[in-house]
């Protein structure tokens, strides 16, 4: 019997791998929703949850561990690249006008702020190869703009759990914070929750972040935020990498 | 037909592969600089051309937002299969430059939304 079972989801990694992960979500979910009540969402939940898993493995997580081998093809880049890709159809050019000058200077501040930031404490503390310092750095901006610059660049795998892990408790610490910091800043109107999203980047985070502050913000956060990403993979590999190789040369 | 959405999407991706492959052999680094973010810029710049037009019928965006929606599951498939354990030892890097950024960059919300605010909610 057991044999059989084996058998079959060795000759169906992939599929045996949507299994998992709906799985994943869906208790991630609902932890969310019933023992936290909210306040951490559940995509950072079942993200910390798969680091966690990831343990069980060695060099590639998970994806040592035979019956979970079609986690990497499903985690690999051929398919995050394409998905990531396919997030951008939510972006219109029209609407990132209306959100005006203020939504692109977010934007460039957001990418270029969290990635310096990123980039000078890994550096700070020890990391001196100019591809591991960008990775870092690009995981400072969200935990996809990091192991996207990582591969691109050849970072290697412990580098890039680190970019991911970067981008994950930015994400946390967004949700976490928003609600309580929004009064401060005059996070209460359509215009600041652009600039709120354009800066912080993080999609998840801020839309947690913000839908925990005031529903009617969610929208206009996450839609100047959709852009973070795309911006944050063209600018980290490319520009940001000449940047920290002439630094450092 | 969802179809046509996933092969725009992957023709897209292809291209924007390509540029930035181009890119990397210009600039004489081996390897994909932002193809990611050209492929999405090329989506973008389809679909706002296409749905001016109308040409972007309703099954065609499915086939495209399907893949979009995949991508928090492949995120944590990536997460489950990266090399947690030895980055276990330079994790605290993590906690610090995640927590730091966040908290510098809550400090610039107030500076940034000055610019070319009219107090009005903004149509979208």
């Amino acid at each position: 019997m057991l044999e059989i079972l084996e058998n079959i989801i060795d000759k169906n990694g992939l599929i045996f791998a949507f299994l998992c992960v709906g799985f994943l979500m869906l208790f991630s979910f609902w932890i969310s929703k019933h023992i936290l009540k909210n306040y951490i969402p559940s995509v950072a939940i079942a993200i910390i949850i798969a680091l966690g898993l990831a343990f069980f493995g060695s060099k590639n997580g998970l994806g040592n561990v035979k019956v979970f081998a079609g986690l990497s093809l499903l985690g690999g880049s051929m398919f995050r690249d394409f998905a990531v890709v396919a997030t951008a159809m939510n972006a219109d050019i029209a609407k990132i006008k209306a959100a005006g000058f203020a939504g692109s200077i977010s934007l460039i501040v957001g990418v270029s702020f969290s990635f310096s930031v990123g980039a000078l404490l890994s550096f700070l503390f020890g990391y001196t190869d100019i591809v591991s310092i960008t990775t870092i750095g690009a995981g400072a901006c969200t935990y996809i703009v990091g192991p996207i610059t990582g591969y691109a660049l050849g970072a290697t795998s412990e580098v890039i759990a680190i970019s991911i892990a970067t981008g994950v408790v930015k994400t946390i610490f967004v949700t976490i914070m928003t609600p309580l910091l929004a009064k401060g800043i005059g996070l209460n109107n359509p215009h600041s929750a652009i600039v709120f999203g354009g800066l912080m980047g993080t999609t998840s985070g801020v839309a947690a972040g913000l839908a925990a502050t005031d529903v009617k913000l969610v929208p206009y956060g996450a839609m100047a935020a959709t852009f973070y990403t795309g911006l944050g993979c063209l600018l980290c590999p490319s520009f940001f990498y000449l940047i920290i190789d002439y630094f450092l040369k | 037909m969802k179809i046509y959405g996933v092969a725009l999407l992957a023709g897209c991706f292809l291209i924007g592969k390509f540029t930035g492959y181009a890119l990397g052999m210009f600039i004489n680094i081996e390897g994909d600089i932002g193809g990611v973010g050209f492929a999405m810029i090329y989506l973008i710049t389809i679909n706002s051309f296409m749905k001016k037009k109308g040409l972007l019928k309703k099954e065609t965006r499915r086939g495209i937002l399907f893949w979009g929606t995949m991508y928090i599951p492949i995120v944590i498939a990536m997460s489950a299969t990266q090399n947690v354990k030895a980055a276990w030892a330079g994790g605290w890097i993590a906690l610090l430059v995640g927590i730091v950024v966040v908290l510098l960059i809550f400090l610039f919300v107030p500076i940034i939304s000055k610019i070319g605010n009219k107090k009005e909610p903004i149509k979208l």
